[in-house]
């Protein structure tokens, strides 16, 4: 039997007895940054290839949500540090190696990009809108003239600021749950998921609300394959790696997990989306809004387990 | 230059003095430790083998702290210590969750905190760090890896030694001799 004490006693905040540095803040963070660069990737995606029209909700209504999804996330960010007022600190450097680092700068691309977007679909909202000023109406067909470049920075940036959440988490070798590249990818079709589900959710078309079902069916089922690739890469890898899938397989999180994220945020609308594409008419918000829930508890099971796991020397 | 610790797990009785030196030397804050004593107990009664450990950061050479930073708060300095700058550090915690050894804190003035090696305070006077100058086993060996006549480097030549969670890829700097 092997046994290891702090003989001289430490309880240093946030570290003992186990780490906790990140609380709500992050994990609500992730969820919202992801929903928004799901939304906003499709909006930027039908406008690229001239669906406008075609999907009304996904363009115009849904990215509405965004900037005020990526302010309440940022605002998440800002109280997250415990050293606030040096916040800009971010702004003055940029760094390769750091996920955060990129991270920061992307939401520097995106959050203005998504009141930009939104301010060239007021009149949805608000058809009587005036801008008041001619600069304003200048500024507005400038973008408006521009939209085809602007939609695919957007396009992109939305795809880094999907996939940047989960490889901020990866690059932590000291925490082995996160320490696994999947969770790019995983994080990224977990937030286009949402997104889709969010459309869905908003949308008065019918046509427009089978596409995303179908859109989100299939993005669950690439969700779906990665989760448990992840596992079957952590069952095939080292002590500490087996011991953080554990954590989700019979460990304090199982329960959590396989429930509310794997059956009634993917498996149960996964079978509501199949039934609707089928015909049967069942209440549409149901499906999509499990999803939603499933993303935001999925994001803050990984945060706390992440660092529950850990290395043992 | 590179600067590393030694710590001779044979020697040190775990009386604590490194830290409450620590402590005093480093003006850590209350209830906050930048070093800790570790005891291993290993085997089956009467069969009982004990390690002891005094710990802190270890100065990696592949700082995954460093790698992380979104600001370069967290970076090399002289002989590969590893340090914080308080006024460019934003307290995000990127580089306490980065750290296998968990050897970082959030300081209750909102930047990060962690051992310095005592660098400016007493490494750069020409004295060895508060934990290796008061320990009364003289159990630690403080020095520059590149001068084959410093403490470090003599004892590491003469004894058996390990690092902790090398296969962290961490390249840490504090030795443990075994």
């Amino acid at each position: 039997m092997k046994e290891e004490l702090i003989i001289s006693g430490r309880m240093n905040q946030f570290i003992d007895p186990t780490l906790h540095i990140w609380h709500w803040h992050i994990p609500l963070y992730l969820f919202l940054g992801g929903l928004s660069a799901g939304i906003l990737f499709f909006a930027a995606y039908f406008t690229i290839t001239g669906k406008e029209d075609k999907y009304p909700t996904a363009v115009k209504l849904a990215p509405f949500l965004t900037p005020v999804l990526l302010s309440v996330g940022l605002l998440a960010l800002l109280l997250d540090l415990k050293h606030k007022t040096y916040f800009w600190r971010l702004y003055t450097t940029i760094r390769i190696e750091s996920p955060m680092s990129w991270g920061a700068w992307t939401l520097m691309v995106v959050t203005p990009l998504s009141f930009v977007w939104s301010a060239l679909n007021i009149k949805t909202l608000f058809p009587n809108w005036d801008w008041k000023y001619k600069f304003l109406y200048d500024l507005e067909a400038f973008f408006r003239k521009n939209i085809k470049p602007i939609a695919w920075i957007l396009l992109i940036f939305s795809l880094i600021l999907g996939v940047y959440t989960g490889i901020l988490f990866s690059a932590f070798n000291a925490r082995p749950l996160w320490n696994t590249s999947i969770l790019g990818p995983l994080f990224l079709t977990s937030g286009l998921s949402t997104g889709a589900a969010a459309i869905v959710l908003l949308s008065r078309n019918h046509a427009e609300r089978l596409t995303f079902a179908r859109i989100d069916l299939m993005l669950i089922g690439i969700e779906v394959f990665l989760i448990i690739h992840m596992f079957m890469g952590f069952l095939a890898s080292t002590q500490v790696h087996i011991e953080a899938a554990e954590l989700f397989l019979g460990g304090p999180y199982t329960t959590p997990f396989w429930l509310f994220v794997f059956t009634l945020g993917l498996a149960v609308p996964a079978v509501l989306e199949m039934l609707e594409l089928k015909k049967f008419h069942l209440p549409y918000w149901i499906a999509p809004a499990l999803v939603i829930a499933g993303g935001l508890i999925f994001r803050f099971l990984m945060a706390n387990a992440g660092q529950a796991s850990r290395w043992l020397y | 230059m590179r600067y590393a610790m030694a710590v001779d797990t044979k020697k040190c009785v775990g009386c604590s003095d490194c830290v409450v030196a620590c402590q005093t030397e480093n003006k850590v804050p209350i209830g906050y430790c930048r070093d800790w004593v570790v005891e291993v107990m290993d085997g089956t009664y009467p069969q009982l083998e004990i390690e002891i450990r005094s710990e802190r950061c270890n100065h990696c050479e592949n700082s995954p702290c460093v790698r992380c930073c979104p600001t370069g708060a967290s970076h090399y300095a002289d002989g590969g210590v590893v340090l914080v700058t308080p006024d460019e550090c934003i307290g995000c915690g990127a580089c306490i969750a980065s750290c296998p050894y968990d050897a970082r804190y959030p300081h209750p003035d909102g930047y990060v905190d962690k051992c310095t090696f005592c660098l400016d305070n007493r490494v750069k006077k020409g004295l060895d760090p508060a934990c290796v100058s008061v320990c009364p086993t003289k159990c630690m060996y403080f020095g520059d890896l590149d001068d084959p006549n410093s403490p470090v480097s003599k004892v590491l030549k003469k004894r058996k030694f390990k690092t902790l969670i090398p296969e962290a890829g961490t390249q840490p700097q504090l030795y443990f001799l075994i």
